[in-house]
């Protein structure tokens, strides 16, 4: 295993980029296209090629409007996202990823991802209103290549620990640290502009797969987190960390459904062979009143009717593939939209003897998950574009957070719901485009590093290395120690506690004040104890701090629960205690500061603007 | 254990090691070959798989829930934009998918800085680059446009 070195390296940029998946790579692309002198450095903690959440590949893009064939307009997708959300999104953000994003797709084709075409229209086949079809297999490396032949540097293999703020102004961004996976330097990058796009979050909650297969979680497993734990704690302002997303998928691969349901036809029955979400409605109705009438119906009540219909003893629930797929190019569709996205699933089929042609397959809700680009917007409270937010949404530069020259894309932005992929690569634009126009604004003015700040997080970062060597020193072997725990270890008192206590499987989704409360004291004591990770190695150094961030994110995600006191989105978590949605006192954004000098959290009602009718 | 490797087929190349999203492929000290460390964090994604030039990774289904006996393999074809998947179910049947990757050369896509340089002040204005012409509408929609249509 490789030793650190602890060098420190400095590097310096115009524009910093923190992760090279779809908002990252998106945002290298558009800061060089707009000034052709600026220094772009984009670090990742992977290799951009295969990193992300599309490291796979994709089998559809989910956001595209079809402007030019006049099938959508950006303000139908903010209607969309809203029903889905239940009410609750920004829509300025939202209008703008929307207006913009087909200019991302038609690059997209350009430079090489193929796009399924419908035979009679010529247009792309859509697969739903907002969902068209691509052979995905490269998705990531066509869109990584783009990045890199523009950003000035790209460095692979750098975990980015911590960000850091001006000497001289502590409201301002000037770079961050992490250290070097492979050779164990000490990386010190110091930037004008500072894009956040480290994706989000999975295993924050125990899955429901705790052997080996909890590596098949739906968010890929490097989902960890670092947008939000970067963010956190340097006193970023956040929204909607409540709203964690739980999703109906194949059981056990957790294959996605998007292409089965609207695609091919496919539906979903109960184990008598009913339909069983018509059952659901009255009472859905009753939680969350004429937010059930909207179409097509949110994934959340769906999740519900499917939930309470496993309560009531009706499961196993099935998707009926088996009436779908009657002609070969359906079959190869079906086959390919895994084999695209996620092949642990006809791995699933090929090992227990499915043939989705012959045989349904079985359907579960999953644990729950915490990111900014699915049916669920948590994330960083951000500044929209000046043409379209209200004074309140807006602050100087679009996707600019609540801390000068710190930008976000993607799962990083809160608010913006069903950006998917092209949304986050087209977030990731329009945040390359302002940090390349804060940066050239700031020109004189270059950002300072506190030199002792930069050597106490140095011993930060290494700490679980020294942990780890000196605690073993007292024990014969094994991982049993009194003066450290491993960071999987620590991982798995984290998914406990948050599936214990905050609304997981185990007690199918339900929690309330005081289990939220008794949770935090448990997180608390966890947090304390991330001083005490060993980490025997810079690949275990990588999990530690991966660790570290999922903890600062459950953290947020627990308070966030705790202060919402309603049930906005009944099938993603339940509070007990205040069973139904209340529009009254709750028709508004949940926010969240964390004060690094005081250690206390600040929690507050953003106010909720609807743009259009 | 998600993926694993076979012995004589592995020469310690590195190409797992250096794609897999998950730092997880290892070159072991003694064998100077490569396996997974850490299986419960692969995610079967086959980045490793696709990128193995001697094509001596496999994988094998989640022991959680995946009864044994069954195979995936794929061979990803870059100069011929095409990857081929073989299924093999644990009752012996099979099935062979082949998708199209990319429709241009590796490669051959430009880099920003290649197209033309924007005007001084475009900076300010809210489209990004290629727009409209990459919107293929005329114009960048906006606000007002999408009160009015009500
Ligand atoms: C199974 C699955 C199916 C999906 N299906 C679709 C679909 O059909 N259509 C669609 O459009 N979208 C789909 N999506 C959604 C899409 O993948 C995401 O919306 C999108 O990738 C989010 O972009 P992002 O840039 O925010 O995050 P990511 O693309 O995940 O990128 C985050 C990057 O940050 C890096 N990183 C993280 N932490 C650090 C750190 N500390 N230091 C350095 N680097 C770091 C990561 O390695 C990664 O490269 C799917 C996602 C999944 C998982
Ligand atoms: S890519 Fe293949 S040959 Fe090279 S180290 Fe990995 S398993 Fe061995
Ligand atoms: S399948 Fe993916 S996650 Fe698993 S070892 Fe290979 S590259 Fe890594």
């Amino acid at each position: 295993m490789a030793k650190a070195s602890r060098k420190t390296v400095f590097v310096d940029s115009d524009v910093l980029i923190l992760g090279g998946g779809f908002g990252g790579c998106g945002a290298a692309y558009e800061a060089g296209y707009w000034d052709r002198d600026a220094k772009i450095v984009l670090v990742e903690k992977a290799n951009i090629e295969r990193s992300g959440a599309v490291a796979h590949g994709l089998a559809a893009i989910n956001c595209y409007m079809g402007m030019r064939w006049g099938e959508n307009n950006p303000e139908d997708h903010v209607r969309y996202a809203r029903a889905d959300m239940l009410g609750l999104t920004r829509e300025d953000l939202g209008y703008d990823n929307a207006r913009h994003v087909d200019s991302t797709v038609h690059k997209f084709e350009e430079w090489g991802l193929p796009i399924m075409r419908d035979a009679e229209t010529g247009r792309y086949l859509r697969q739903g209103k907002w969902q068209i079809m691509i052979h995905g297999e490269s998705y990531k490396p066509i869109i990584a290549e783009a990045a890199r032949k523009t950003a000035t540097e790209v460095y692979n293999r750098i975990m980015i620990t911590h960000l850091v703020k001006d000497k001289n102004d502590p409201e301002r961004i000037a770079g961050a640290v992490g250290f070097g996976v492979r050779d164990g330097k000490y990386y010190v990058f110091r930037s004008k502009s500072v894009i956040v796009a480290a994706g989000g979050a999975s295993h924050i909650y125990r899955p429901r797969s705790i052997g080996e297969g909890s590596g098949r979680a739906w968010y890929a497993p490097w989902s960890s987190a670092s947008a939000y734990g970067l963010l956190i704690p340097l006193g970023v302002k956040m929204t909607q960390m409540e709203n964690k997303i739980v999703l109906t998928r194949f059981k056990d691969g957790y294959g996605p459904v998007g292409a089965w349901f609207l695609l091919l036809k496919s539906h979903a029955e109960n184990a008598l062979g009913e339909k069983y979400e018509p059952r659901w409605f009255e009472t859905i109705k009753g939680m969350v009143g004429d937010y059930a009438e909207q179409h097509p119906f949110p994934t959340c009540l769906r999740n519900h009717a499917m939930i309470e219909e496993i309560k009531a003893g009706r499961g196993p629930i099935y998707m009926r593939t088996e009436h779908v797929l009657d002609t070969d190019d359906k079959e190869e569709k079906g086959w390919e939209d895994f084999l695209d996205m996620t092949v642990g699933q006809a791995v699933v089929w090929a090992s227990m003897n499915i043939d989705p042609k012959e045989d349904p397959s079985e359907l579960i809700p999953s644990e729950p998950y915490v990111m900014g680009s699915h049916a669920t917007c948590s994330g960083a409270w951000a500044s929209g574009p000046q043409d379209i937010s209200p004074d309140d949404y807006h602050w100087g530069y679009n996707r600019m957070l609540t801390i000068k020259g710190l930008f976000g894309a993607g799962d990083t932005i809160g608010g913006t719901a069903h950006g998917f992929s092209s949304g986050s690569h087209t977030e990731g634009r329009l945040a390359g485009k302002s940090a390349v126009e804060y940066a050239g604004d700031m020109k004189g003015s270059k950002p300072e590093l506190d030199d002792r700040e930069i050597e106490r997080l140095k011993g930060e970062v290494f700490k679980p290395l020294d942990n780890y060597l000196v605690g073993s020193n007292e024990v014969v072997a094994g991982e049993v120690n009194p003066n450290f725990i491993t960071p999987f270890q620590g991982l798995q008192r984290l998914e406990k506690i948050m599936d214990e206590y905050v609304g997981g499987v185990s007690s199918l989704y339900v929690t309330n004040g005081h289990m939220l409360n008794r949770g935090l004291e448990m997180l608390g004591m966890l947090k304390e104890d991330l001083d005490k990770i060993g980490a025997e190695d810079l690949h275990q150094l990588q999990r530690a701090w991966e660790l570290n961030h999922r903890v600062w994110t459950s953290e947020s995600v627990t308070r966030h629960t705790l202060f919402r006191e309603e049930t906005r989105w009944p099938g993603y978590y339940y509070r007990g205690d205040h069973p139904n949605l209340d529009d009254e006192n709750w028709h508004v954004f949940t926010g969240s500061t964390y004060d690094p000098k005081t250690g206390e959290w600040h929690m507050e009602k953003l106010p909720q603007h609807h743009l259009f009718s | 254990m998600p993926t694993f490797v076979d012995m004589t087929k592995c020469d310690g190349c590195g190409q797992c090691v250096d794609i897999c999203p998950s730092d997880i492929m290892h070159i072991d000290k003694t064998t100077r070959r490569a396996y997974n460390i850490e299986p419960n964090f692969c995610w079967e994604c086959f980045s490793c798989v696709k990128s193995c030039p001697q094509h001596a990774i496999d994988v094998r289904g989640y022991a959680d829930f995946a009864p044994l006996g069954h195979k995936v393999r794929v061979h990803r074809d870059e100069e011929g934009g095409k990857v081929h998947w073989l299924i093999g179910y644990r009752d012996g049947r099979e099935k062979e998918f082949t998708f199209p990757i990319r429709t241009t050369p590796w490669g051959s896509i430009p880099a920003a800085q290649e197209h033309q340089a924007p005007g001084p002040n475009d900076i300010k204005s809210p489209q990004l680059a290629h727009e409209p012409t990459a919107l293929k509408i005329d114009s960048l929609p906006t606000l007002e446009e999408a009160q009015n249509r009500g």
